[in-house]
């Protein structure tokens, strides 16, 4: 079946015309129509039927590009022209965008298909995907459980081989973190690799774009594709693409990797320990040499994080005031009528927790006790890891603390906020990090998480490759 | 009782780009409401801000004529509050690193005494939209043509004592930024703003608490509103009560000043660094190439009118406080004419005439080459100072050159000796009375001679010629 291939093999498939970019796509739409698992907001058939025609044109003209006719879902964090772009909330249910984000137009440029935008937490504030205005994500593998968050939607398309990839945003770990709960591969790339132009903002500083594929085979070509710098975005790097896919086959002899003590303490569940310490032993077969180190204030990552993230996001969704596009409240009795009712109703309760959070830290007074000090603890963790990529090339561990746990189990916020205690730092220090399927632990998906240095994504590439050579984890499907 | 009066000035100055400050919508003045606010400018979700190189580069002049200190890397901040005209509920500004630091300007007061004043800081910063409150009824209208608009604010230290001494900076920095062309100074159009910070404290006390006046848009107005405010202070302190810190709105049309908002009233504006944006990091390239770049400033300017041209400080000062005007006398003088004489006719004659027509120097109906043509027939002798002013008057109406006028008008000066001597010999036959009181010793009366013969040649005899001939016939 066509949705069993991966993506590399899907351009072999459309180049020989084994079948066209048209029947690929009518076939995901129709997958998408009988998915339950409500990972789409928005499903743009007819603008997806549209493109693949277009591709087969140039396609059959034999001058596509590499991704020419490869569907994908878009997360609905992106901005994309006449469709609407709603981040999972309310406030922008009724948001058509104007514009597109350059990942949209660097997508359409290479002349992919999109076919829909998929759910997430409301403006990617969440590790459960329960936080959206449009419903929880189902878990492919067991749709009692959360898919994780925020980018949930995209990460049980590609589980559920509804879409063949898909786009994601990670802040503190959504893009690693929903792939390791419903066991496909995402990375999240060095900050500044990817523009965040047309990205709607959750905290600047942190947010960056990455690709959610079952592969890192996958993820390599996807990278290509939307890696670069952008002159829209002051805080993409203008650093040259490598082709990510050249070096995936180099053997991973004499690899140095790292194990910090930090990740397998107390509050890791047994069944992911297990599946992580297995997978590590796997690279140890395959030559890499294991390293234990340590990153000491890697435990400050979640407080530093819930302060950093919250103030920029205050600052970044104060543009949603209900005056020019998005929700507005019924019959504003004045202008601060206006305000208060159209953000208390258009935005939901954990948006405004971080918001109120994030306002709190910055008033004077408090800016030096809380966002200056987080400032520093940033500054460590990013010392912490300066250190120990001095010793060892990659480090391991755990992307989640637990498999994917029921949906509605976890009520309060500090608890689901302990759910991205690994993936946190890697923001924090602006490092590239991966989400690999390592195993499985009763029934369910247990990721395993690379973090590289800066601008290492062809090491992390090649080293995710590997292990998928070896392995068969990220085979497992869901679904038939 | 004597007060001392302690005021510091905020101008906005509006930057003249092409582009806004962290879009590429045009910053034009005038178009229809909205039509020049891009994605970026609205506040729309996704858009991130690019930092305009020229607003730098201007920043840079400022703070380079200043002989400030340049943050090589200064910061980006915002400040958050929420209002319609602010489309992403913050200002982008600058807060704990500005661009530009201390500086100094020397301004010149009207007693022709020069006093330094220092500039605490210069820092870009985007304007805000227009909320135009009397459109409609029920509604606010918002243009946000405005929005994103480049702005350097100067931030004076406390040194001025006075409303004249506000005034003199204000016009100082006026001059200055026009000088060194990073803002066309349109106070009508809104690109040159002043906001004053005024309190009052007895001698040798330490600051009395402020008020800030906002909302000036004349240095007339911010005369009086500084001395509004002064004596509203001190008729409080004298009371017995103590000035509340607060914003206050300069009303020119009630000629008062009103209370906006209190201290606790204002708003906390949580700034903190844009993660949207890298701290501006400046090379000494760059630097070394916009010193290169800056045009002689005003202060270069006067020292040279008075060093090279002989001019005194005071018509030095007057010349170089403009840019426009400076330029236009440079024009004549460097073609040759008098310097004295020039300043004398530019600072005169041109200046009342622009005055009475409310017209700028550069749209004056005489040009520059036109007033030197003029300047030169008066040093030629071919008309007199007092003929030239006739000659201006006609030339200000459009009614032709310089020569056409003497030549149609029939004003060439009278230089014929023979001539001359005649008609002063009748006007001694005809005043014999007075010839006697000028030979008795009324000297005095050699004016009275002159005069009647400027009457009798409607003022064209050369008066020196005239003074030479009566002095030898008269004695």
């Amino acid at each position: 079946m066509m949705h069993n291939l991966t993506i590399a093999e899907q351009i072999k498939g459309l180049k020989s015309r084994d079948f066209s970019s048209l029947e690929l796509t009518e076939h995901y739409l129709s997958r998408i129509d009988d998915s339950e698992l409500n990972a789409f907001i928005s499903v743009t058939s007819e603008q997806a039927l549209t493109q693949a025609k277009m591709a087969d044109s140039i396609l059959a003209k034999g001058n596509a590009s590499g991704l020419t006719g490869i569907p994908y879902a878009h997360k609905d964090i992106f901005c994309t022209k006449g469709v609407k772009t709603s981040a999972g909330s309310k406030m922008l249910d009724s948001f058509i965008s104007p514009y597109d984000a350059t990942l949209s137009e660097k997508l359409n440029s290479q002349n992919m298909v999109m076919l829909g935008k998929t759910n997430m937490d409301e403006f990617a504030m969440g590790s459960s995907n329960e936080n959206s205005y449009y419903g929880s994500v189902k878990n492919p593998w067991d749709t009692k459980k959360v898919p994780g968050g925020s980018s949930g939607g995209s990460a049980a398309a590609v589980a559920s081989r509804i879409s063949p990839f898909a786009t994601g945003t990670d802040t503190g770990g959504s893009i690693r973190q929903p792939a390791s709960l419903c066991g496909i591969t995402g990375l999240k790339p060095t900050y500044g690799r990817i523009s965040r132009y047309g990205m709607i903002a959750y905290a600047s500083s942190l947010d960056q774009a990455g690709p959610m594929t079952r592969t890192a085979e996958d993820s390599a070509i996807i990278l290509n594709a939307m890696a670069g710098f952008d002159e829209r975005d002051s805080t993409s790097a203008n650093k040259s693409v490598p082709d990510y896919t050249k070096n995936l086959s180099k053997s991973l002899k004499g690899l140095k990797i790292g194990l910090p003590k930090e990740y397998f303490s107390e509050g890791l569940d047994k069944g992911v320990e297990r599946v992580i310490i297995q997978a590590i032993k796997d690279y140890e077969a395959m030559g890499a040499e294991i390293i234990e180190v340590s990153l000491p204030n890697s435990m400050n990552a979640i407080p530093a994080y819930y302060i950093v993230a919250p103030c920029e996001c205050s600052s970044n969704l104060s543009r949603f005031d209900g005056v020019r596009y998005g929700y507005r409240c019924d019959d504003p009795k004045d202008l601060n009528d206006l305000y208060l009712r159209s953000r208390s109703e258009g935005f939901g309760d954990e948006v405004k927790r971080r918001i109120m959070i994030g306002a709190y830290a910055l008033s004077a007074g408090y800016y030096d006790a809380y966002y200056l000090k987080a400032q520093k603890v940033r500054q460590l963790i990013s010392e912490d890891f300066k250190k120990a990529f001095k010793e060892v090339d990659v480090i391991m561990g755990p992307v989640s603390p637990t498999p994917a746990f029921e949906l509605g189990s976890i009520k309060d916020s500090v608890s689901m906020y302990l759910a991205d205690i690994y993936t946190l730092s890697v923001n924090l220090a602006g490092l590239p990090g991966m989400s690999i399927p390592a195993g499985f632990s009763d029934n369910l998906p247990i990721g395993l998480q690379l973090i590289g240095n800066h601008w290492s994504e062809e090491l992390l590439l090649n080293t995710a490759h590997q292990f998928q050579l070896k392995t068969d984890w990220h085979n497992a499907s869901p679904v038939d | 009782m004597t007060w001392e009066t302690v005021i510091g000035l905020e101008i906005h100055s509006q930057l003249k780009t092409k582009s806004k400050i962290f879009s590429g919508a045009s910053t034009a003045f005038g178009a229809t409401a909205n039509t020049q606010a891009c994605a970026v400018d609205l506040g729309f979700p996704g858009v991130l801000p690019v930092l305009n190189q020229e607003a730098v580069k201007m920043a840079l002049r400022f703070g380079l004529s200043i002989n400030a200190t340049i943050n090589k890397n200064s910061i980006f901040a915002r400040k958050n509050y929420f209002y319609p005209d602010l489309p992403k509920g913050y200002q982008i500004s600058q807060f704990e690193i500005p661009i530009v630091g201390n500086g100094v300007i020397d301004i010149s007061l009207e007693d022709g005494e020069n006093k330094i004043v220092g500039i605490t800081r210069a820092h870009l910063e985007e304007d805000a939209g227009k909320s135009i409150h009397d459109m409609y009824d029920e509604f606010t209208a918002i243009d946000l043509n405005r929005a994103g608009t480049p702005l350097l604010e100067i931030v004076s230290d406390p040194d001025m004592s006075n409303a004249k001494e506000a005034v003199a900076y204000a016009k100082k920095i006026h001059a200055l930024v026009q000088y060194i062309d990073i803002c066309d100074g349109n106070m009508q159009e809104g690109s040159f703003r002043c906001d004053a910070n005024v309190s009052v404290r007895k001698h040798g006390d330490k600051l009395g608490t402020r008020a800030e006046l906002k909302n000036i848009n004349s240095f007339k107005f911010l005369e009086k509103a500084i001395n509004l405010e002064v004596e509203r202070q001190i008729d409080i302190l004298e009371d017995g009560g103590s000035v509340v810190q607060e914003t206050r709105l300069y009303d020119s049309i009630k000629n008062e000043t009103r209370s906006m908002r209190s201290k606790e009233e204002a708003n906390d504006y949580r700034y903190f660094p844009d993660p949207d944006l890298l701290p501006v990091a400046i090379s000494e390239e760059l630097l070394l190439e916009i010193k290169k770049s800056l045009p002689e400033l005003p202060t270069e300017k006067k020292l040279r009118f008075v060093e090279k041209l002989g001019l005194s400080s005071y018509d030095a000062e007057i010349l170089t406080s403009q840019k426009e005007v400076a330029d236009y006398f440079e024009i004549i003088i460097n073609k040759g004419a008098d310097a004295k004489l020039s300043a004398n006719w530019v600072m005169g004659e041109l200046s009342a005439a622009l005055n009475k027509n409310q017209v700028e120097i550069n749209d004056s109906p005489i040009s520059a080459n036109e007033l030197f043509s003029l300047i030169s027939r008066i040093t030629d002798s071919t008309i007199s100072g007092k003929i030239a002013k006739d000659v201006f008057k006609l030339m200000w109406e459009g009614n032709g050159s310089v020569d056409e006028i003497i030549e149609k008008q029939g004003l060439k000066q009278m230089t014929d000796t023979n001539a001359l001597e005649s008609i002063i010999d009748d006007v001694i036959s005809n005043n014999l009375d007075q010839v006697q009181q000028f030979r008795d010793g009324n000297l005095k009366l050699l004016g009275f001679f002159v005069g009647q013969v400027m009457k009798a040649t409607q003022g064209k005899a050369n008066p020196k010629q005239v003074n030479q001939i009566l002095n030898e016939k008269l004695t």
